[in-house]
């Protein structure tokens, strides 16, 4: 059994290391796949073109417009004085947002009379509209709060301030949530298909036929062939874990040990699921797709990576169940982002060793069926 | 078996009714659905004897050899291999074979040296055992000093031998053959023949199908499987026999259709077969002259060349014999 493991894998060694493309392929791909998401994927809304009409145009009223724009989320796009001016520089599309601040503003403030500015925001994206108002509302409150602060005469800590404080990730940066989708989504696809396409490339090729003749255990035939690629996936999930702590600030505050045997499980999950579809594909491309459907959807939809998973309906939440990639990801942000330990996790990774225990199951029976 | 094989001996059957039977094949049967892919065949193989397989794509070659290599179960019958029986212990037939399939089955991205360790290593082949019969099947396929060539970069002669080499590297007593010579050149095949002969004359026992009738004649006995059934069996000179009482002629022709057409109405003449610009007439008795049939044709206009006896091939023999059906079994 195991001269047998021993003779595959060199060979299959021998095969992946002749073939300079599909390792290179198997390896690089998965960081370049990070860096185009990662970049292009990006909730976070910055270098709004934000027109002013200040009609007060006192030192409060200044102070709110730099407050906007020292802010990093907005961009100074110019004055507009009147109405008309405002609606051609939206329609236009050289403002996204405009700040219009009444006449008396500073006088009002300083009275501690109620004033209101009016923020317009350019609806036709109501992902970023939606944004851009919450982040608007944040300055406001920020700079009238400062500024009676410093008001002679105000009493000091009569304003009841908001304080919001977020956790983890306190700038909000999308790119902090979507990594670990990344690297999730990135391994799932390259594990899943590495390993169906090198057992159905046998069956397509013939030469499984003729090792079928040899007095070759299936189990150790497969075992032999899919080792070299575990390794290969892994380091390419250590490779994109490493980019993204990079190029993404990717932090990692828990345990490496932990962070590596999350990944292992995940790992060995997907490399079930590839082995089960090679023994249903006929052929490499048939495996290709199979593949690709199995691992790319549910992981990107049903995984909780972009939609939550708790506002889909009843139905689609239990589908969720059986995504490998649903557990990994809760274990992997679990250990980077919020450095937790095994016992906060320990369901998700037991998930993860079920799933795996029970697709190498699957493919096993399968694969003594077909070779006998 | 030793390592170094004997030399070959000079073509002198090396089987006998004294030799052990090495292939024992009884009333197999194998049905997919309704379909009966392989129908109540019989036939046994000795100790040290080539036999040829022949037949149609389709016509259960395939599938029988899949049963005695332990990959198909028979829906009924018995085939012994090697003593062991195929349907009880379809992997210890796998250790008493050599398996070599009608696809190029080597790893084309792989050097022959690491074939060579690839399929020493699924055989369980270690140490010095392994280093001679390594040796071994450099020398039998010519690769000395090829040891590190990429195994696609081989001519089709090569890769082969090299097929066959590791097919028999752990020494098998039985050796399937599936088609083992399918697009390779000439040379090359009478090469891989003489291979075959010598694996034989050690005491080896191939089993051999193919398409060509004239790598045939190599095979010690023969059997024509059609649509299933086994409806010839013997050395090729005995399968040559169903000729006998019923000679051929062979008919040169400018028009070889229409020539045809006209032997066919022949009264002497049983039947007849396009043989490249040739046409065959199978007689139905002795004593025609082949001037007659001559004269009898240039009577109805065509221009004949030239009529004359030939000796039986045994692409007439299978022809007739799957003409017939069945009923020459």
């Amino acid at each position: 059994m195991t001269a047998t493991i021993r003779a595959v894998m060199v060979k299959e060694i021998r095969q992946i290391a002749r073939d300079r493309r599909t390792l290179l392929i198997l390896l690089f791909i998965p960081a370049f796949f990070l860096l185009l998401y990662g970049y292009a994927l990006n909730f976070d809304i910055r270098h709004i073109r934000l027109a002013v009409d200040d009609r007060d145009n006192s030192s409060a009223s200044r102070a709110l417009v730099s407050a906007f724009v020292n802010s990093g989320y907005f961009e100074y796009a110019g004055p507009a004085h009147s109405g008309p001016e405002l609606d051609r520089l939206i329609d236009t599309n050289d403002a996204r947002a405009a700040l219009v601040i009444p006449d008396g503003y500073g006088r009002d403030l300083a009275r501690r009379v109620p004033v209101r500015v009016q923020v317009i925001v350019n609806g036709d994206n109501a992902n970023t509209a939606s944004a851009v108002v919450s982040y608007a509302g944040a300055i406001v409150a920020e700079a009238g709060a400062l500024l009676l602060a410093t008001v002679p005469g105000a009493p000091a800590g009569a304003v009841v301030g908001f304080e919001p404080r977020v956790w983890y990730n306190p700038q909000l940066r999308s790119t902090l949530f979507l990594v670990p989708g990344l690297i999730a989504y990135i391994s799932m696809i390259t594990a899943v298909i590495s390993t169906a396409m090198a057992v159905v490339r046998e069956k397509e090729r013939g030469t499984m036929e003729q090792i079928r003749m040899a007095p070759v255990d299936p189990m150790a035939f497969v075992l032999g062939k899919t080792l070299p690629y575990s390794v290969i996936a892994f380091a390419s999930a250590l490779l994109i874990i490493l980019v993204s702590m990079a190029l993404f600030d990717l932090p990692q505050r828990g345990s490496w040990w932990l962070l590596c045997l999350s990944i292992g499980l995940f790992l060995l999950g997907a490399q079930g699921q590839g082995l089960l579809i090679s023994t249903v594909a006929p052929t490499q491309q048939v495996a290709f797709q199979l593949a690709l459907l199995s691992s790319f959807l549910p992981t990107f939809i049903l995984s909780g990576f972009i939609f939550p998973i708790t506002s889909m309906p009843a139905a689609v939440q239990a589908i969720t169940y059986v995504v490998p990639a649903r557990y990994f990801l809760v274990a992997l942000r679990s250990v980077v982002l919020k450095g937790a330990d095994l016992l906060v996790f320990w369901q998700d990774l037991l998930a993860l060793a079920i799933f795996a225990g029970v697709v190498l199951n699957l493919a096993a029976l399968r694969l003594r069926r077909e070779w006998s | 078996m030793t390592s170094a094989l004997p030399s070959p001996e000079p073509r002198a059957p090396s089987h006998g009714s004294s030799s052990p039977v090495a292939i024992d094949v009884r009333h197999l049967v194998r049905r997919f659905g309704a379909f009966v892919a392989v129908d109540d065949v019989s036939f046994d193989v000795r100790r040290g004897e080539i036999f040829g397989f022949l037949g149609a794509n389709g016509a259960g070659k395939s599938t029988t050899i899949r049963m005695l290599c332990g990959l198909l179960t028979p829906t009924s019958g018995t085939a012994l291999v090697g003593g062991v029986d195929v349907a009880r212990d379809p992997e210890g037939v796998k250790r008493q074979i050599g398996y070599m399939s009608q696809k190029f089955s080597l790893y084309e991205s792989l050097t022959v040296d690491q074939n060579i360790r690839f399929f020493g290593g699924v055989y369980g082949l270690t140490g010095e055992r392994f280093e001679a019969r390594r040796a071994f099947v450099l020398d039998m396929a010519g690769l000395r000093g090829r040891e590190h060539t990429i195994t696609k970069a081989l001519s089709g002669g090569w890769r082969q031998r090299l097929a066959l080499g590791c097919a028999v590297l752990h020494e098998p007593p039985i050796v399937f053959l599936d088609e083992p010579t399918g697009g390779v050149d000439p040379v090359s095949r009478r090469q891989f023949w003489d291979l075959i002969g010598t694996l034989a004359s050690s005491g080896v026992t191939v089993l051999v199908t193919t398409h060509y009738l004239d790598e045939a004649e190599h095979c010690h006995r023969l059997a024509i499987i059609h649509r299933g059934r086994l409806v010839a069996l013997g050395s090729a000179h005995e399968l040559k026999q169903v000729f006998a009482d019923r000679p051929i002629l062979e008919v040169q022709s400018a028009r070889p259709v229409e020539t045809m057409a006209a032997l066919e109405r022949h009264p002497d003449v049983e039947k007849t077969s396009i043989f490249g610009t040739a046409v065959h007439a199978v007689l139905r008795h002795r004593g025609v002259g082949a001037d007659a049939v001559a004269a009898a044709l240039r009577a109805d206009g065509l221009d004949i060349r030239d009529v004359a006896y030939v000796t039986p091939s045994l692409e007439d023999v299978f022809l007739d014999v799957v003409d017939r059906g069945g009923q020459a079994a």
